[in-house]
């Protein structure tokens, strides 16, 4: 038996999952489930972080990765992030680095800061 | 023209959801925020989990702010951002003013919304000996150096207390290159959510000591290290438990309160259960024409039912009419820690009524009523209650009258 916190929602269900019959006991819906089940195969998460720009107003911008990435790959994705240095003003949503490290995934920028002048005027 | 129906004080996203629901309502309004630029304190939390409710989708918290921010842009809503709101008076509706980047303005309206949010406790409030060296910060002002600032202030940390926003940062900071040492929590139990433990501290290996204490701080004008010691039931530190863990950072994360500052200065009172200001089911105050939202009522822990407090408001004074107020207490009883909305206007009509409550211990099987005059209008039996964990409920109340007696309990399984 493994208990587990079930992060796909913010209930937190406590689940059980038993690793041979992988029968899992605690889960208010079926996400729960799955998400038991592939914490015992394959765990993914999904990462936030900031990148670099060359822009003195705003000197990080938010981003995060598009899907879930395979856990033990979250320090070398952030190898990558931190690599990374915006030197046009994107908009959220705008994808930073395609297809990071090969696993099908986009690091996306999460935040319009950068067009901020552009709403709010030179202050 | 300096006047509104109404000003909304604050452009977080209860004030943000408000002003739009407001606007869409055809009620004029004006938001006055004193930071650069609207969002609030979403712009700094960008990790993801934002809008799973109203969005359907796990957005970061500058995503879920931006939403509406572009709203407000796209409505042409009124706004003034560097606008730091000094005084209230009470004249002809309310006068607001304001310190601006040039000089003070006066604005009027009928109505005013607090959505001021809350404010983190500091590491003043809690019992930490030592002189006040370099390197001892609030969780949030971390998260705002290394968000939007991005400066990573420490190599080696340690966090007191188990709140969302230093377990957050712990994740955070662990995926930067910082080595947090561990999280010190001195009640018996966590008091961040559980997922933010799994996913923030278990995914990561870094153990969360409960029932232990930082008890000093050791070196001076840097933070060298510090002193933590566990905890007997009385919350007293035990003799012999003495452990120094080198550290360059103490990372405080014990909790938020409401921000009620100038609430207060105009009469309105606060609750001493939820902090935040008091209100009836619109979330009116005490005062006439004063509406109250999102964390400047009670600490929320989903962004969702912030921007809901919102537009509750936003409606509320759409609907207003100005038949004399009757305001009974709802009385609390039993596990609850806290039950907002707190008062009732009996003369305003009350079905289905959006509610939000907290336990003040961990439950199973707990049973929660709400009676009018004894009878039953609400029964809920909750599996599990957990403090950090806020609850929703919808409630129907009949007819009221001023000697109508609202009792809410939450009673634990025998
Ligand atoms: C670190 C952290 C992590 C969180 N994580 C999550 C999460 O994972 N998921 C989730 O759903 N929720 C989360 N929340 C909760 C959610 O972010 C908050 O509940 C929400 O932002 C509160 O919105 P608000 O509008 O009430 O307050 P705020 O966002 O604090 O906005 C209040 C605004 O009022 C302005 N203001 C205050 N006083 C004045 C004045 N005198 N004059 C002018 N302006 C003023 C402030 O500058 C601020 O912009 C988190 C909160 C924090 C702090
Ligand atoms: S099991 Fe379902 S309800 Fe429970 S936390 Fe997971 S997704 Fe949410």
């Amino acid at each position: 038996m493994k208990e587990l916190t079930c992060i796909v929602c913010p209930n937190g269900c406590e689940l059980t999952i038993d690793e041979k019959t992988l029968e899992v006991k605690g889960n208010k819906c079926p996400r729960g489930a799955d998400f038991a089940v592939n914490e015992l195969k394959a765990p993914s998460r999904t990462i936030s972080s900031t990148v670099k720009t060359s822009f003195k107003d705003v000197p990080v911008l938010p981003v995060r990765v598009s899907k879930e990435i395979p856990k033990e790959k979250i320090f070398e994705v952030m190898k990558e992030i931190n690599r990374v240095t915006v030197d046009k003003r994107i908009k959220s949503g705008d994808v930073v680095i395609a297809n990071v490290l090969g696993l099908n995934v986009d690091v996306i920028a999460t935040s319009d800061i950068l067009l901020n002048e552009e709403h709010y005027g030179k202050h | 023209m300096n006047n509104y129906n109404t000003i909304v004080i604050g452009g977080g996203p209860a004030g943000l959801a408000c002003a739009v629901k407001l606007h869409k309502n055809n009620v004029s309004c004006l938001i006055i925020e004193r930071e650069q630029y609207l969002g609030g304190i979403l712009k700094q939390c960008i990790h993801d989990g934002f809008g799973l409710q109203r969005f359907k989708e796990k957005l970061s918290g500058p995503e879920y702010a931006e939403r509406f921010v572009n709203e407000v842009f796209e409505l042409n809503i009124p706004f003034i951002v560097n606008a730091f709101v000094v005084s209230i008076e009470k004249k002809d509706g309310y006068t607001i003013n304001v310190s601006t980047v040039e000089g003070i303005k006066t604005y009027t309206c009928e109505n005013l919304v607090l959505a001021t949010g809350c404010r983190e406790r500091t590491s003043k409030q809690v019992e930490i000996h030592g002189s006040r060296p370099k390197g001892v910060y609030t969780a949030g002002a971390v998260q705002h150096l290394v968000n939007v600032d991005g400066v990573i202030p420490c190599k080696k940390c340690v966090i007191l207390g188990s709140g969302d926003i230093g377990l957050i940062m712990a994740r955070r900071l662990t995926l930067e290159g910082v080595k947090v040492e561990a999280v010190y929590e001195i009640m018996p139990n966590p008091s961040g959510l559980k997922r933010n433990i799994y996913q923030c501290l278990v995914d990561y290996d870094i153990p969360l000591y409960l029932s232990h204490t930082v008890k000093r701080t050791i070196g001076y004008p840097n933070l060298e290290a510090v002193e933590v010691m566990e905890v007997d039931e009385k919350l007293k530190p035990i003799e012999g438990t003495e452990k120094i863990i080198e550290c360059d950072c103490l990372i405080v994360s014990v909790g938020l309160i409401p921000e009620n500052e100038l609430a207060g200065r105009i009469g309105v009172l606060s609750d001493a259960r939820a902090k935040g200001a008091r209100c009836d089911l619109d979330f009116e105050t005490n005062v006439e024409h004063v509406y109250t939202c999102g964390n400047a009522t009670h600490v929320n822990d989903l962004v969702d039912y912030v921007s809901e407090s919102g537009e509750v408001v936003a409606d509320a004074i759409r609907d207003r009419n100005d038949s004399e107020r009757k305001l009974i207490d709802i009385e609390v009883k039993g596990r609850c820690a806290y039950l907002v909305p707190e008062m009732i206007d009996v003369n305003k009509k009350n079905n289905k009524r959006v509610m939000y409550f907290r336990s003040n211990k961990i439950l199973k099987n707990a049973t929660v009523t709400m009676k009018v005059d004894d009878k039953e209008i609400l029964r809920r039996v909750y599996a599990n209650l957990r403090p950090p964990e806020m609850e929703r409920i919808v409630v129907d109340y009949p007819e009221l009258s001023e000697n109508s007696k609202v009792v809410f309990e939450i009673e634990e399984a025998k």
